[in-house]
């Protein structure tokens, strides 16, 4: 079947704008999330504070690892504070804000996100003195069969709040150690199409993460609905003794997957994991 | 001018009429298959990609997908028309994927029930909105929330559809390939329709569960089949050894992996090192094996 050959040249100009997000379009960052997320501050650009690694093609859109990497060891005097991610062309761009305190150690944060589409990934780092600090990175959308949803929700909900630590190699005192967070949760984005189905399904996802170490926390984390489904971050922490890393996990619902003016609080998850040197 | 113009423009609606039929080849005694190309779904191909038919009864055709666009559909509906006088009463698909179900709206009509898994019309909604963004950018082709028909019928564990003197039995699978997988067997020729439970010479996609599937090939394995269809692939006759590829596939994924999350290694580097020793042995490896491995990789993570 010639498909092409029975389009009218009309029909196929008019998809031609829509067709792709090139690298170096900026224009929702510099018209809406700009103004929204950082209206009057100056932000440098530079990877001298943190560095963001992402693959060059989102290979599976549901699940696309990120890493913020730290250049700079936090210290009581001089550390980062808070890191932000945002994608700029998901339907909902922000992913999340990373707080960390100078027992973290290395203000590293590693994750799974949902990218929609050819898009610009931001990480802005926010100093303790104030100053910020934003690196990019462009992905490309992967096309093909798999959608931003991830592949089996149902086995997620089954496992819904089950938390695990992994430490990262043998515990070290005095220094930062690396260590995983998994938390099994469906993470729902709520972005269903109605009309095809009898049901509507609202977003269901992890909005807010406390980890702490002996009681002090190491990161605190407000997160949104591109992150992947079966959250899951790695960052490091400071024992200075034996312990127990603590993780606190709180979710919600929202009306509509863009707007977090009408959403019920959740359940509260919590799972504890004993540090010995 | 005008004189010169007018026949060019009346052969023009003259075959935006009437679709130039796909091409179809009866594999068994009223099995109808459209072998589809192995290549990336593009704006070249329009995502005419993946294996479509139709099985003819003496009252009733099924056909079983129904293609990768609307006007794919149409030159399927049109394949059917010229091969019987038997009415379409029924679409199934196999499951989700834009390519198996993008001609649905080329066959809505009151005596045409769609049929499909249980969880196709929940994977219909969750991906709909993206599936159609995509559509537009990546293959060339227009949708609306009309192309995306949900199935009228929905097989929760087995379904038998009387075709006239022919009994098709629709099966609805635990997740494997997709959630929503759905197989076809026709008594009357001892064939299976597998749709993308069964991949041959193109690489194997996930989009599912990785153990989910291996449990359902080993479950196929032990049944004999005069012929069974790929949704991707020639048509097989020598089953199960076609389906050794896929499952030597699968398999290394399992093995390599589950090492990987053992020695501690992340997604990010398994992504680059499990599973390169197939990479000559399939079609689209590259567009495909790294997406394969994040699906598994996520799913492993969790097994202790």
């Amino acid at each position: 079947m010639k498909y092409s050959k029975l389009l009218p040249a009309i029909f196929i100009t008019a998809l031609l704008p829509i067709a792709a997000i090139a690298a170096g379009d900026e224009a929702r960052w510099n018209k809406v999330l700009k103004p929204e997320f950082f209206a009057q501050q100056t932000l440098e650009e530079s990877d001298n504070v943190i560095e963001l690694e992402a693959p060059m093609r989102a290979e599976d859109p549901s699940l696309v690892p990120i890493k913020v990497s730290s250049k700079i060891k936090q210290s009581p005097d001089r550390y980062i504070k808070k890191i932000m991610v945002l994608v700029d062309n998901n339907p909902y761009p922000y992913v999340g804000e990373f707080e960390f305190t100078p027992k973290s150690g290395k203000a590293d944060i590693a994750m799974r996100i949902r990218v929609n589409t050819n898009s610009y990934i931001r990480a802005i780092a926010q100093m303790n003195d104030g100053t910020s600090t934003m690196t990019k990175k462009f992905v490309k959308a992967s096309g093909g069969c798999s959608a931003p949803v991830g592949a089996n929700l149902d086995e997620a909900m089954t496992r819904l709040g089950k938390i695990k630590f992994r430490m990262e190699g043998d515990v070290k005192v005095g220094e930062p150690n690396s260590v995983q967070l998994m938390i099994s949760h469906p993470n729902v984005t709520g972005m269903q199409m109605d009309q095809v189905t009898r049901f509507v399904k609202k977003s269901h996802f992890v909005k807010q993460i406390n980890v702490s170490f002996n009681g002090k926390p190491i990161l605190t984390a407000k997160t949104d609905i591109a992150i992947s489904s079966d959250p899951n971050f790695r960052f490091y922490f400071v024992p200075e003794k034996a312990g127990e890393l603590k993780a606190e996990v709180i979710d919600t619902s929202c009306e509509t997957p863009t707007d977090r003016s009408v959403c019920t609080g959740g359940n509260t998850y919590t799972e504890t994991f004993k540090i010995q040197p | 001018m005008k004189v010169l113009l007018l026949p060019v423009l009346f052969m023009a609606s003259v075959q935006a009429l009437a679709a130039t039929a796909l091409p179809v080849k009866e594999v068994a005694d009223g099995v109808y298959l459209h072998v589809g190309k192995h290549q990336f779904p593009d704006s070249k191909n329009h995502g005419e990609i993946a294996n479509l038919g139709f099985i003819v009864g003496q009252k009733c055709v099924a056909v079983i997908d129904s293609g990768g666009n609307p006007e794919q559909g149409l030159a399927l509906k049109q394949a059917v028309s010229d091969s019987t006088p038997t009415p379409i009463c029924y679409v199934i698909n196999t499951h989700v994927h834009p390519d198996h179900i993008y001609g649905n709206s080329a066959f809505k009509a009151a005596e045409v029930k769609f049929v499909g898994h249980y969880k196709l019309a929940a994977a219909m909604a969750a991906r709909g909105p993206y599936y159609r963004d995509k559509a537009a950018g990546q293959l060339g082709v227009t949708l609306t929330a009309a192309d995306l028909i949900p199935p009228d019928i929905e097989v929760k564990d087995s379904l038998k559809l009387d075709l006239g003197g022919r009994s098709l039995t629709l099966k609805a699978h635990a997740t494997a390939h997709t959630d929503n997988d759905l197989s076809v067997y026709d008594e009357k020729t001892n064939t299976l329709w597998l749709g993308d439970l069964l991949f041959t010479e193109h690489l194997p996609t996930l989009d599912g569960s990785l153990k989910g599937w291996l449990a359902e090939i080993d479950k196929l394995e032990q049944q004999s089949f005069r012929y069974v269809i790929p949704g991707h692939g020639e048509l097989v006759t020598d089953w199960p050894q076609s389906m050794q590829a896929q499952k030597h596939y699968l398999t290394l994924l399992l093995t390599e992996i589950r090492a990987a999350i053992k020695k501690g290694r992340h997604l990010e580097d398994a992504v680059k090192t499990v599973g390169y020793s197939e990479k000559n042995n399939w079609v689209l490896f590259d567009d495909y094996h790294r997406k394969n491995v994040t699906t598994a990789f996520a799913e492993l993570e969790w097994e202790d």
